[in-house]
């Protein structure tokens, strides 16, 4: 495999876990241009490597993503443009990665940076963690897929409290919600988001693929759409070598040594 | 199996399967292709074993265009004395039910000879388009005629004009296309739909498509009339008997295509 020299995060890959890490720590890891384009050189790249089954996304020093830097926002900027030449490549990026991404939320997740969290299919927080929906404390609205993932994570009511009230949801919080997966202690952080990047990787991660293609999209669709999609979804699944293994591991009354096939 | 120099050919319970096969071009049609497409359709529709064709192209790419590079040199006469669409016209004239299996890509050309069929399915993550206006030309294998007829003048422009790629939920929502399935089933699913077809009545799918054809083209009542001529005509099947006696003694139906 190729190594790629990247300028704004760190990508590693260790035991079929794939770590991305956005790493400007001085600037609080806000998104810079070229920052989203090597997250998607990252995904396309963990995409592809067939020894990779789960990826993780995490910001180096105290803080996830601050999200975009306001430095460069002035009354000449225009605001669509920008979402859809900066943002939305890597959002729709994120979503077409068939292989589980875990957010280790570290610190605080702002703005752009909570939609990043947003994105990811699992979310793992410290107690410390925060989730800041800052858009409203500048007269702004959430973006970056923010307000269709949030609403079908949390339901309307509470996802429309965050994004409005703009109060920080803390890890515990974000946890009690069911917002976050797995709230961590930070003196266990690295060892216990390992622990649990590993054992998504040991998933069936070719079925994982396939519920990650239809279930939320699947919350627009009509009971009879998602029969239909479940029938082809599991016709896929059913041909899959992940399927034969798992059926000779049950008969075998063994663990299944699932490769994502 | 028979294989052409650009396509593969093959036959499975009535259903004739015509494959485009320049996987090095993304299928990108030549005028030879066209050629063999138009002579193996043909055939198929000529064959009394075979029911239904299906037109497919590699999980890739249905076919991602025209060969550019044999255009270069053309000039309006050079391409009025070669006439490369009248062929395409023979593909309209085939009577037997006609699907397009459709992977990855179907641009120009591609979504042009999807469109000259009369059902086509499609993976989810499938774009179409005609991107002829970004060369400084469009479409001219009926792209303007089938696209409008499919989804009205408002929308065809939109799509014509701006050359962008139309996903396959869009195309389905205007009714383009007849159905979005997973991209790894749209082959099985196609030969699923084609073998249901394959065990109806066959004159009755051949005077059906005349006649819903022929809605696009005629008056309400010239529509009407021909439709009537060719409900008589069904009477003069054997299937029709089959078909209606079937149901008097309340069991499935055997179509013969006689």
């Amino acid at each position: 495999m190729e190594s790629i020299d990247y300028q704004t995060i760190t990508y590693e890959h260790k035991n079929g876990v794939a770590t991305i890490a956005l790493n400007r720590p001085t600037a609080y890891n806000a998104f810079t241009a070229e920052m989203n384009k090597e997250i998607i050189k990252a995904l396309k790249v963990a995409s592809k490597d067939r020894d990779v089954r789960c990826i993780v996304m995490t910001g180096t020093g105290k803080a996830f993503c601050a999200g975009e830097d306001l430095g460069g926002v002035d009354e000449n900027t225009d605001h669509a443009a920008f979402l859809r030449k900066r943002y939305h490549p890597m959002m729709k990026a994120i979503k077409e990665v068939p292989k589980p991404i875990v957010a280790a939320v570290n610190g605080t997740a702002a703005g752009a940076g909570m939609s990043l969290a947003l994105a990811a299919d699992f979310r793992l927080v410290q107690p410390k963690t925060k989730f800041v929906s800052a858009f409203m404390n500048i007269g702004l609205i959430p973006d970056s897929g923010f307000m269709y993932v949030l609403p079908r994570l949390i339901g309307y009511a509470k996802a429309l409290e965050i994004a409005v009230l703009g109060k920080p949801i803390t890890g515990e919080e974000a946890y009690k919600l069911g917002l976050a997966t797995k709230m961590i202690e930070p003196t266990e952080w690295d060892e216990k988001v390992h622990e649990f990047a590993l054992s998504m990787a040991g998933l069936s991660t070719k079925a994982f693929g396939l519920i990650k293609r239809y279930m939320m999209d699947g919350m627009n669709l009509s009971f009879d759409e998602v029969l239909e999609q479940e029938a082809q979804a599991q016709r896929i699944a059913g041909m899959s070598q992940d399927h034969l293994e798992g059926l000779n591991a049950f008969k075998e009354k063994r663990r299944a040594e699932f490769s994502g096939n | 199996m028979t294989d052409r120099s650009y396509i593969k050919v093959s036959r499975e319970n009535g259903v004739g399967v015509i494959q485009l096969h320049r996987p090095e071009v993304a299928n990108a049609l030549n005028r030879k292709m066209v050629d063999e497409i138009v002579e193996e359709m043909e055939a198929f529709d000529r064959d009394a074993s075979i029911r239904v064709i299906v037109v497919k192209g590699n999980n890739k790419a249905f076919a991602a265009g025209a060969d550019i590079e044999e255009m270069l040199e053309d000039t309006p006469l050079s391409i009025e004395l070669l006439d490369p669409f009248a062929i395409w016209d023979r593909l309209t004239l085939i009577k037997k039910p006609v699907i397009a299996s459709v992977n990855g890509f179907a641009l120009g050309g591609g979504f042009e000879l999807a469109l000259h069929c009369d059902l086509i399915i499609a993976g989810e993550d499938v774009r179409f388009g005609f991107p002829e206006v970004k060369l400084g030309v469009m479409p001219g294998a009926g792209g303007t005629q089938f696209l409008t007829k499919a989804m009205g003048k408002r929308k065809a422009l939109e799509w014509i004009w701006l050359g962008e790629f139309m996903d396959a939920k869009e195309a389905m929502n205007y009714g383009v296309i007849n159905r979005v399935v997973a991209p790894e089933m749209v082959v099985e699913e196609t030969m699923r739909l084609a073998e249901k077809l394959s065990k109806q009545p066959p004159i009755s799918l051949r005077l059906i498509k005349e006649a819903v054809g022929k809605a696009e083209e005629l008056s309400l009542m010239d529509g009407m009339k021909l439709e009537r001529k060719n409900f008589y005509l069904a009477f003069d099947s054997q299937d029709q008997k089959e078909g209606m006696n079937a149901f008097i003694e309340k069991r499935s139906p055997f179509f013969r295509g006689v």
